[in-house]
């Protein structure tokens, strides 16, 4: 249980820095470790089926389509 | 100002989510479908995992709704990068061979992981019926395994044709076998195959025959939309 709240509190602070960071790479690796964690805990809650799709599709390819979107365009928010 | 006023907008909207769910009696037995599902599913569809008897028996053709949205996204995608492709196709010819080479830890490591994802994403949807995941997470995961590859090798493409054709194939399957349900049994998507022994691989009739092609199509699918991106930012 313990864990789990560390967990939850992580999850907090790094949806936080990814609203304030400036450079959106960083944005968005903060996005993908709150998926990660994300999917930690839907596994925790005995839901293994989500857990799977949250780390497949959140954490890798909506990291890729972000990555490849900020290449396109800017890198640093103004 | 305007920071202030998100913020207390967003408090107000968390202490309504509190107090509502602070109602909602969560890991009780307070829903008579939900009962109905994890008593009679395994009996009566064969699957073990009863996330997937719901997903694809009880509720089979919300799946298939899912599916086309999917599909129709994909194809927007495609449909918008597509406009935008022609127009940037002279400025992309002037500066071509622009793209560097991945790194050799990249490539080494993409070269060994590349078919232990695929086996992995395949064993995910081919056991849907068994154990945890199905035809979303292993397509998924195996188009996880070609977003891999694109980054190591970025001069490299699917071949579009073939996937193509193995997406519309396993739509086409998905749909036919809900069409064979309503000639056998009188009702779209019905499982109309013997459903064998539980906990075994051949068990539970139409479903892992309908997980297998939503597997490909959504694999295919995600690799189709990697391959579009991709092509349009170098």
């Amino acid at each position: 249980m313990i864990f789990q709240l560390i967990l939850i509190f992580i999850m907090i602070t790094l949806a936080g820095a990814a609203v304030i960071f400036k450079d959106l790479i960083n944005a968005v690796v903060a996005c993908t470790a709150v998926s990660l964690i994300t999917s930690i805990l839907f596994y925790f809650l005995q839901a293994p089926d989500v857990a799977m799709a949250e780390a497949a599709i959140g954490a890798g390819l909506t990291t890729a389509i972000f990555i490849i979107a900020i290449r396109k365009t800017e890198r640093y928010e103004k | 100002m305007r920071k202030i006023i998100s913020i207390i907008i967003l408090v107000i909207i968390g202490v309504g989510f509190i107090f509502a769910f602070s109602q909602i009696p969560f890991g009780k037995d307070k829903i008579n479908v939900a009962n109905y599902y994890i008593e009679k599913g395994i009996k009566q569809t064969g699957a073990v995992n009863i996330v997937t008897s719901v997903v694809l028996n009880y509720r089979g053709i919300d799946t298939l709704g899912e599916i086309t949205v999917l599909f129709i996204a994909a194809i927007g995608l495609g449909a918008v990068l597509f406009v935008e492709r022609k127009i940037q196709k002279n400025i992309a010819d002037n500066k071509k061979d622009k793209t560097k080479r991945a790194s050799l830890i990249l490539r080494t490591g993409s070269r060994l992981l590349f078919p232990l994802i695929l086996l992995f994403g395949s064993y995910i949807f081919v056991h849907g019926h068994l154990t945890p995941g199905g035809g979303f997470q292993g397509g998924a995961v195996v188009a996880s395994g070609f977003l891999l590859m694109y980054l190591a090798f970025p001069k490299q493409s699917i071949n579009k044709k073939s996937s193509s054709v193995a997406e519309s194939l396993s739509g086409l399957i998905f749909v036919g076998i809900g069409l064979l349900g309503l000639v056998f049994s009188g009702y779209f998507l019905t499982n109309f195959l013997p459903k064998g022994v539980p906990n075994t691989i051949f068990s539970a009739g139409i479903i892992p025959v309908i997980y297998i092609a939503i597997g490909f199509k959504v694999g295919f699918e995600l690799t189709g939309i990697i391959d579009d991106l991709l092509e349009r930012s170098k």
